[in-house]
């Protein structure tokens, strides 16, 4: 499933749609939330910083565990420092930059790749215990 | 989207609905703060039962509207947070330091009422 | 078949025979399907499985099993097999029968209608080789199945039980009026964590509790993780207004928090868990008192 972030609204149409599929997968209502305030940071730095980009959403097995996975990708101006960004600074304000320490706390995967003018894909998943 | 705002007695009641944009929020934030100059407020609840998400963003915009309206004479009380939305949320560590948080509509106006010194407020005593 | 000795040709020539054979095999199989069912379950009786079942019940099933075993030989696909015996263990494992039934039932399955091919091909051996060549794979294929299947949706009724223990094993206790304590007791893990989080966080909108009074004086010991959420849980819980004491600290626990970066000061703790109470209901107690104020003066 795929979500074309351009603006605003598609933020919400994302973690939306991200909700409905872990319901589906299966996932308790706590998991859920977790699942959309995920989708709805990557979504949202891709409408702040990248312009435009999409949400791909997707159903996953691993060795019979059931998850899911959102890939974030865009082709934005990229993150230099990847090390930088994913630094925990434990600021009482949270959520400063880009929130991916955050996002990496909430999900159980976290890849993301990015460079200097090649745009950012983060991949992340939640699995089901 | 507009978010409807009440005014019941001293207080202004901001009621949101789900689906929030970016926008939304921000525009809620500019509404607040000029409704609470205008009708003089005491005091505003943001009743945010409806909320399935509360992210990065909205937390940062939530403590904007406290600010604010702090800084024009009146209190802010945000209500509702659900059990899931407030796990996630400190996951993302997101934390709503220095704004004040009840469980509900009635809650909020209890609390307002004592931090304002309200007599008229009905208060339940416990013993 | 063509005279090309190719061997894509010839493993493609393979194939159409095996299914060809796999044709005829199911439709023998579908053809004595009485007869091989009752085989079957006269079997199953003998063994003593399945003894959960009435001979009704038993033969349901069975008649079950074994369409949806020749549905599987026939098109060689195993998805809805595998459907099927998630199914039927969900059906059947709260009635008691065991793994090593399920296994066996199937093997059974899979000799009798051996020993009905055996019966009749019996004159013609190479034919019998190569309808068994057939058979063979797709039947153990299909045993596998069954049991994977019937494992898989036991551990995950097992693994819903021990859930529903842990909650069990968490109680939140409604005290007084607007008062909750949150017991715990013994070593935590992460999930075990996270369902304390939940049930408190329900428990704190259920009984629109004020304060939580959550007592650790039975936990041994936390590692940093669960540290971290114990923390959160305390975060989340203000958010939904209400003020968490922590009693029970012991002094090792207290150092896993300091070494995770925790200001204790900021935490409300106390000692015990009857202090914790007594300041809970002062906190409770406290803002009666302050609106009876004006009440005393005017007296």
């Amino acid at each position: 499933m795929r979500v074309s972030i351009d603006c605003d609204s598609d933020v919400v149409a994302a973690r939306q749609k991200g909700r409905e599929l872990a319901s589906q997968c299966g996932f308790p209502s706590t998991d859920l939330a977790v699942v959309a305030t995920a989708i709805s940071e990557l979504a949202r730095n891709i409408v702040r910083y990248a312009i435009r980009g999409e949400i791909i959403l997707r159903l996953v097995q691993n060795d019979g565990k059931k998850g899911i996975e959102v890939v974030a990708n865009d082709d934005g101006p990229g993150i230099p420092d990847v090390g930088l960004a994913m630094q925990d600074g434990y600021s009482t304000s949270g959520g400063l930059g880009l929130g991916l320490p955050g996002t990496r706390r909430l999900m159980d995967d976290f890849e993301i790749t990015s460079d200097f003018g090649k745009g950012t894909t983060v991949t992340i998943r939640r699995w089901r215990r | 989207m507009q978010v409807p705002i009440l005014k019941q007695g001293a207080y202004l009641i901001a009621t949101v609905q789900s689906a929030l944009t970016d926008e939304d929020l921000k525009q809620l934030r500019d509404t607040l703060v000029l409704q609470v100059s205008k009708v003089r407020a005491r005091g505003v609840i943001v009743d945010v039962t409806a909320l399935d998400v509360i992210d990065s963003f909205a937390t940062r915009t939530l403590r904007d509207v406290a600010y604010m309206i702090r800084l024009r004479g009146a209190e802010t009380v945000i209500v509702g947070i659900q059990p899931e939305v407030a796990f996630s949320m400190v996951k993302l560590g997101l934390t709503l330091e220095g704004v004040a948080t009840s469980l509900d509509l009635e809650e909020g106006l209890a609390y307002l009422g004592r931090k304002g010194k309200n007599h008229d407020q009905e208060v339940r005593a416990h013993r | 078949m063509s005279g090309s000795r190719d061997v894509a040709t010839v493993t493609q020539a393979r194939l159409e025979t095996t299914a060809s054979r796999l044709r005829e095999l199911v439709a023998h199989l579908r053809h004595q399907r009485a007869q091989l069912r009752e085989e079957w379950a006269r079997l199953i009786t003998e063994a003593k499985l399945l003894t959960a079942m009435t001979k009704e019940e038993l033969f349901a099933e069975a008649t079950s099993v074994y369409d949806n075993y020749v549905e599987a030989l026939e098109t060689g696909t195993y998805e809805a097999l595998q459907a099927y015996a998630r199914n039927l263990s969900e059906r059947i494992i709260p009635r008691g029968v065991e793994t090593h039934e399920v296994v066996g039932i199937v093997l059974l399955l899979r000799d009798v209608l051996a020993r009905s091919l055996f019966a009749t091909y019996h004159e013609d051996f190479n034919k019998l080789n190569r309808i068994l060549d057939a058979y063979e794979p797709a039947a153990n294929r299909i045993a596998a199945t069954v049991a994977v299947g019937f494992v898989q949706e036991r551990e995950r009724i097992i693994r819903e039980q021990q859930e529903a223990i842990r909650e069990l094993s968490t109680p939140v206790l409604q005290v007084r009026e607007r008062l909750l304590i949150l017991p715990i007791i013994g070593v935590i893990d992460p999930q075990r964590a996270r369902q304390l989080t939940e049930q408190l966080l329900r428990g704190i909108r259920t009984n629109r509790a004020k304060v939580v009074v959550l007592d650790i004086t039975g936990v041994p010991y936390i590692d940093s993780p669960v540290a971290n959420h114990l923390v959160q849980t305390v975060e989340a819980a203000r958010l939904l207004g209400a003020t968490v004491i922590v009693t029970g600290l012991s002094p090792e626990i207290a150092q896993t928090l300091v070494n995770i970066g925790v200001d204790l000061g900021k935490m409300n703790t106390v000692g015990d868990l009857q202090g914790g109470i007594e300041e809970a209901e002062r906190l409770l107690g406290y803002k009666v008192v302050l609106m009876q104020e004006p009440v005393a003066h005017s007296a």
